[in-house]
């Protein structure tokens, strides 16, 4: 893969990383669900807490 | 030769950096170019990250890349996770740069471009990239423990106490500021009025279209989303000239500010998907994309600085806010040199994701670098406009006088030349009614973030679009820090209120939930109210209390910093943080005594309510002067926390040092990393 494609996988994980879009994957795959809306309301279930007490700087 | 080639590039960095900062601290009584701060800029973090920041990774923290981060070793797949230095650094900086760097160097710009310029590197390079570096690496070999827990451990319960106190107290008067620069931003504007109202209704469906339709595609629905909130922009222009929707969006400060508290209420009960979170995402979506615009504008026009290297108002006599170059410089700008708020953050998610302890110095001092850019991004934007322009923006009504023909007489008197045509003609550029007395650092900063971005796309023709595009940023920016910071502080207060009263800390129980949210909003709401009553414009005396809080808790963690240094023998390089920490106790110390004891009515807390107390009785007398009176409370509290731990800090160093105490630091223990076999 040339040096520009890795740089803008680089670029999609971290965006991906940052919209929490990874952390959905992870969830699914670590509970062996398909993706849906009862999937999604699981993990924004499990994952809300510790995202709403994340500080974010002034 | 590779050697050779590398003395003789970063020698080239080293002249060609003090080449720029000479200029830009020589130069007097004629305009600079922008470029000038890049570069300076540039090659000032090119230096502090190739150099100093390795010199503390090798003698002080002796980076470890063998031994196992907590990621590793408690990988759950959830909080604790293996990942990518990048995408660590991405993550990182996008939970520190809020809308601090931004509105701080621009209040600050009343001084001239100089003062805020040489802060901002140097206090970046030598404090605030220190800070967030060594806090994160004793987080990672702590199991990524949080600076409260650290301070409990390593200087005593008394530093837990106060770093508990200093986040809630900053988190209330951070919230109290933020709310106020909207207001400011947005009163009497029916275009910027409307285009916030609508990312209401964006986020509500951005939320619903991410659980019903297309559940987990958050990059999507923020694309949408960013469409959608262009859109809103546009719509805006349409509603400020559509006379009955400008009746119905034109709206003054308390009745915003009242809408605001409703709001920040409302964000913290609802449940997250439904509002939160989508704001949060659509807000880090428009922060990185305009972040990097901006820089791209900056590089690519590198415009012309009107504003002098100094000016008059380094004797404390500032319009925008009162107070000496020192410590008042130093206080304003926060976190675009250093903020204490950081180092919550480099105790919080990053150290859960490190792989390695040698990437804390990319993410830790590197991310702190890129925030200090964008300050250096906001000085910038402050300075490209004509001095008089930018004075007519920021004074208050209460300074300046309440007329657009007093207003331009004061700030042409002081030597920057305005008059009130020339503000007519750019606020009517704008699309605004007004640009007089819009304090707080937001509209200036839009102002300027405008004249850059129409010099290069869509000519001048578009300046009002740009406007309120930055205007929109900055407000959507703050609202997402209110909402998320109002439920932050919820969470920490049902915590506490659990030890009295068990059920108060179960965060679903919903009657908790309503008092708590209650108790937070209406702490901040307090504030918010006093700085749109206050004569002043109110970020006068509210910012210096915000930044005092800030730096408060930057003090924490430099003593917490320090002491582990101390009780890991490398008392010898202890000055690397030792420093930093004496500047900072020396400035808000100052700042202390000023806020408090000063006898000047606009610097001082209690002269300025010993002045109301003499004048004219009004309905409002009693309330600014018991408002005057808490602001000095709050802040001889805040600085009685830091001789606290000070105090405390000291016994610590002083006992390790005599020997009297055991110098054992509360690591956790050493396990070889497997990623290492692996590579191996």
């Amino acid at each position: 893969m040339s040096r520009f494609g890795r740089a803008a996988r680089l670029v999609l994980a971290t965006l991906r990383e940052i919209f929490d879009e990874a952390a959905y994957a992870r969830f699914l795959s670590r509970t062996q669900m398909a993706s849906s809306p009862q999937a999604y309301a699981a993990f924004r279930l499990e994952f809300e807490e510790a995202k709403t007490r994340r500080p974010k700087c002034c | 030769m590779n050697k050779t080639a590398s003395i003789f590039g970063w020698t080239l960095v080293g002249l060609l950096g003090a080449a720029a900062l000479g200029v830009i601290a020589v130069r007097r009584g004629e305009p600079i170019n922008a470029l000038w701060l890049v570069v300076a800029a540039t090659c000032c973090y090119a230096l502090g990250y190739r150099f100093y920041s390795r010199f503390i990774a090798v003698k002080i923290l002796a980076l470890d890349s063998l031994r196992a981060t907590p990621a590793e070793r408690l990988e759950n797949g959830r909080d604790f996770l293996v990942t990518n230095k990048w995408v660590v650094f991405g993550h990182h900086f996008a939970a520190i740069a809020g809308p601090g760097p931004l509105v701080g160097p621009v209040l600050a710009a009343q001084f001239g471009y100089l003062p805020g310029t040489l802060w901002v590197l140097a206090g970046a390079v030598f404090a605030g990239c220190v800070q967030d570096f060594v806090i994160l690496l004793f987080s990672v070999r702590r199991d990524g423990k949080s600076l409260t827990e650290m301070a409990k451990e390593e200087i005593g319960r008394v530093g837990g106490f106060v770093a508990y106190t200093a986040v809630i107290a900053i988190l209330v008067i951070l919230l109290g500021v933020a709310a106020l620069i909207v207001v400011n931003a947005l009163k009497d504007s029916p275009w910027g009025t409307f285009t916030i109202a609508m990312t209401i209704p964006i986020a509500l469906l951005m939320g619903l279209y991410l659980r019903r339709i297309r559940p987990g595609k958050v990059l999507e629905v923020s694309i949408l989303g960013f469409i959608l909130v262009l859109f809103a922009i546009f719509g805006g222009q349409w509603a400020s000239q559509n006379p009955t929707m400008a009746s119905v969006f034109t709206l003054r400060a308390p009745t915003l500010a009242i809408l605001i508290i409703v709001y920040g209420f409302a964000a913290s009960a609802l449940p997250v998907w439904l509002l939160l979170a989508p704001r949060d995402y659509l807000s880090t979506f428009v922060k990185l994309g305009t972040i990097a615009l901006l820089g791209t504008g900056i590089v690519a026009l590198h415009p012309t600085l009107h504003m002098p290297a100094l000016t008059r108002f380094v004797d404390g006599n500032g319009p925008v806010f009162a107070g000496k170059i020192f410590p008042f410089a130093f206080i304003t700008i926060a976190c675009g040199a250093i903020s204490g708020f950081h180092a919550l953050i480099s105790s919080g998610t990053t150290p859960k994701l490190i792989a390695r302890e040698t990437e804390t110095r990319m993410v830790g001092y590197g991310a702190m670098m890129c925030e200090s850019a964008v300050a250096v991004m906001a000085i910038i934007a402050a300075c490209v406009l004509q001095p008089g322009v930018y004075f007519a923006i920021n004074s208050p009504a209460g300074v300046v006088g309440q007329t657009a023909a007093t207003a331009t007489a004061t700030i042409s008197s002081w030597g920057f030349p305005v008059t009130a045509a020339d503000m007519q003609v750019l606020a009517h550029a704008v699309g605004e009614q007004t640009l007089f007395n819009r304090t707080g650092g937001a509209p200036a900063f839009a102002v300027g973030m405008a004249h850059i971005f129409s010099q290069s796309l869509g000519g001048a023709k578009v300046m009002a679009l740009w406007y309120h595009f930055a205007v929109m940023f900055e407000a959507l920016f703050i609202l997402t820090i209110l909402d998320a910071g109002t439920r932050v502080a919820r969470f920490m207060i049902q915590d506490a209120l659990g030890h009295i009263y068990k059920p108060l800390g179960r965060t679903s129980w919903y009657p908790s939930i309503l008092a708590t949210s209650a108790l937070i909003v209406g702490a901040w709401g307090y504030f918010l109210w006093q700085g749109v009553k206050d004569p002043l414009g109110g970020i006068n005396s509210l910012w210096p209390l915000f930044g005092i809080a800030n730096q408060l808790l930057a003090t924490v963690a430099l003593c917490v910093a320090t002491t582990i240094i101390v009780k890991m023998h490398r008392t010898r390089y202890a000055a690397v943080t030792l420093v930093p920490l004496a500047w900072l106790v020396a400035v808000t110390f100052t700042a202390s005594w000023h806020k408090i004891l000063d006898p000047n009515p606009r610097v001082g807390f209690l002269a300025q309510a010993r002045a109301l107390a003499v004048g004219p009785a009004t309905a409002a007398t009693a309330r600014l002067i018991f408002n005057n009176r808490l602001d000095a409370a709050v802040t001889a509290i805040l600085v009685v926390m830091v001789a606290l731990v000070l105090v405390e800090s000291v016994r610590q160093w002083i006992g390790v040092l005599s020997g009297r105490e055991e110098a054992r630091v509360k690591e956790s223990p050493f396990v070889m990393t497997r990623l290492a076999e692996e590579r191996a």
